[in-house]
């Protein structure tokens, strides 16, 4: 462990926040002007040169607001929401390597040993708010899971029945999907035998990035992702055609409501540099960034490379957005019980025969493949899902077409 | 029991079947994601209003304008069909007889007033008028910064027919020419039926 040095990790933490604060400030311009250019619009384009102050005059808008809490809410809880939302929502990304990052060293024999590789560790440095930390995917996980109380505080105490409802759906569906999420990883740690992200991201460095040698468990976390950070396909706990606003409804568009949004964001920044470390190999880009020899060049190249691949996640989030209708709640449950549990638990099944017999890694890619047409050829097999229950069929009078018997009587 | 129907022109269309390259959803998604891209880029449908004035259709009904006749007189005669007819009552003329010099006329308006706020902007009074005195012209942006402002008189009017018909943005009855039989353009131009 390197030693902890308060003034290098609080200007870490410091920079971080203030980065990802305006990173998700113009992130929210960019999602706004997304929707406009999808839908053939200009989008905010007044405030500034080509709308580019918008993002303060959103943040001002909100500070001024005024502070309203209904009646009718449990204050405590209320207030606690979007605390509780916003602070996990940070917190998630201490473990999370920034930029250029040295993996912490394994066990050693002797003492001796443990204090050379040590010292050769710590003369490097690493941007990550708490290097070398063994849980650090599980912790990042743990917190991020968390978020849902924040929507089940919100809605709870909102008193509201479309508040309630929103985030009922919220903490079925952020459950759900955990355990894809959870259990596609599992195949990728299983090769890397660690759950720090430095590791992870020199086993890729090393060997090859995970998208190519496990695309299903990639495609699985990304979906669940989707579903974790209340996305479309899966933003039903926040259906404005539903629940008027979902889980937030009662909050006024003051920073209450400002803290809830920002941690939806900051959770989407987290959940795309997980992706991009665990699955497109964290900073490296097939040997591209050790072509620059300065050290400090290396660390901006690093780091942009790093963050290239967040915001190109972040753009898919935004475009993905205005493609795919909103699923129905019970397909979005058939989705992640019927399918995505079944692949996942099978993904990991055929990555731990892979390790164990200690075939080549691509094996995985093929079995991806297989399992991914074989759930194909299941669905067509089965045809649509229907989870309508079930009625009893009246057996229609002879001569008739079935569908007008009920009209013509 | 009524009748059983058999309707023979309803067409039934079942869903259509989904095979293995459907139910992949990837194939299907990156289609998707095609539109959804290829619209980033396509040309832009909104209008920049301020900068960018909008051509309004010839039979917009925006501001009234009271049309003066070939001598630059207002051509309204004050028969009052026009505050008949118009459903919001905003219309308030003051008759008097017309100036002795005016030659084959009565009457003309010595006020006229048109309250721009309670008018439904329907086009009735200029469906009413037997000399196409009044017209709804394709002006749309009427602001005010008090209601006083936008009670318009005989004065402001006629300054919007001066400057609708300098701009050349005459409404549609005057540009088509299909004026009423009474109308003195129509009497220039299109024989007496
Ligand atoms: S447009 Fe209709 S409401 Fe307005 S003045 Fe004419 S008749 Fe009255
Ligand atoms: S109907 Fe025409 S002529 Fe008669 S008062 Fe109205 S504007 Fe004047």
């Amino acid at each position: 462990m390197p030693e902890f040095n308060w003034q290098y990790t609080g200007l870490i933490i410091a920079a971080v926040i203030g980065t990802i604060m305006g990173y998700i400030a113009y992130l929210i311009l960019l999602e706004r002007w997304v929707a406009a250019w999808v839908q053939d619009r200009f989008g905010p384009n007044r405030v500034g040169p080509y709308g580019l102050l918008q993002p303060i005059a959103d943040g001002g808008k909100m500070f001024l607001k005024e502070e309203v809490i209904p009646g009718h809410v449990d204050k405590v809880f209320f207030v606690m929401a979007p605390i509780v939302a916003f602070s996990t929502a940070l917190l998630a990304l201490a473990v999370v390597p920034i930029g250029s990052t040295v993996a912490p060293p394994p066990a050693q024999p002797t003492f001796a040993a443990f204090e050379t590789v040590q010292a050769e560790y710590a003369s490097h440095f690493s941007t990550v708010i708490v290097p070398a930390l063994d849980i650090g995917i599980l912790y990042s996980f743990a917190l991020g899971s968390l978020a849902v109380y924040s929507v089940i505080l919100a809605g709870w105490s909102s008193n509201n029945k479309f508040s309630l409802l929103g985030s009922m759906r919220s903490s079925a569906q952020i459950i759900s999907y955990e355990i894809p999420l959870g259990m596609s990883i599992v195949g990728v740690l299983l090769f890397t035998q660690s759950l720090n992200l430095e590791t992870v991201i020199q086993y890729q460095q090393d060997h090859t990035w995970f998208l190519f040698t496990q695309p299903l468990a990639f495609l699985l976390f990304l979906t669940s992702v989707y579903a974790e950070c209340n996305r479309l396909p899966f933003d039903l706990p926040e259906a404005e055609q539903e629940l008027v606003g979902g889980y937030h409804t009662e909050y006024s568009n003051s920073m209450k409501l400002g803290l809830m949004l920002l941690a939806e964001y900051a959770h989407m920044i987290t959940t795309s540099f997980l992706m991009s470390i665990v699955f497109l190999g964290g900073w490296g880009l097939f040997g591209l960034e050790s072509l620059v020899e300065n050290a400090y060049a290396a660390f901006a190249v690093k780091l942009l490379i790093l963050t290239g691949k967040m915001s190109a996640f972040v753009v898919l989030f935004l475009l993905v957005r205005w493609t795919i209708p909103r699923f129905r709640f019970d397909q979005l449950m058939s989705l992640a019980w019927k399918v995505m549990i079944p692949l996942s638990i099978l993904n990991v099944l055929a990555a731990t025969l892979v390790r164990q017999f200690n075939i080549t890694p691509w094996a995985m890619t093929g079995v991806s493949a297989v399992l991914f047409v074989g759930a194909g050829l299941i669905a067509v097999r089965n045809g649509p899902v229907n989870n309508a229950p079930r009625k009893l069929k009246k057996p229609l009078p002879p001569g008739l077409q079935a569908g007008v018997t009920y009209a013509a009587r | 029991m009524s009748t059983t129907r058999v309707e023979k022109d309803v067409k039934w269309i079942d869903e259509p079947k989904l095979g293995l390259f459907e139910n992949l959803y990837l194939p299907i998604v990156f289609d998707g994601l095609k539109t959804t891209i290829s619209h980033l880029f396509t040309r832009k449908v909104t209008e920049s209003y301020p900068e960018q004035e909008p051509t309004m259709v010839p039979n917009y009904r925006g501001v009234h304008r009271l049309n003066r006749d070939t001598e630059g007189r207002t051509k309204c005669v004050a028969c009052y069909m026009c505050a008949t007819a118009c459903p919001a009552h905003c219309i308030d003329i003051v008759a008097a007889p017309a100036p002795a010099d005016w030659v084959g006329r009565e009457k003309y308006p010595e006020t006229f007033v048109i309250d721009e706020l309670r008018c439904i902007y329907c086009g009735m009074c200029e469906e009413a008028c037997p000399v196409d005195a009044i017209e709804l012209t394709t002006l749309y942006d009427l602001t005010g910064l008090s209601r006083e402002q936008l009670i318009f008189d005989k004065e402001k009017l006629l300054s919007v027919y001066d400057q609708t018909v300098k701009a050349g943005t005459d409404p549609v009855r005057t540009q088509s020419g299909n004026l009423g039989p009474a109308s003195d353009t129509a009497q220039a131009g299109v024989p007496k039926a």
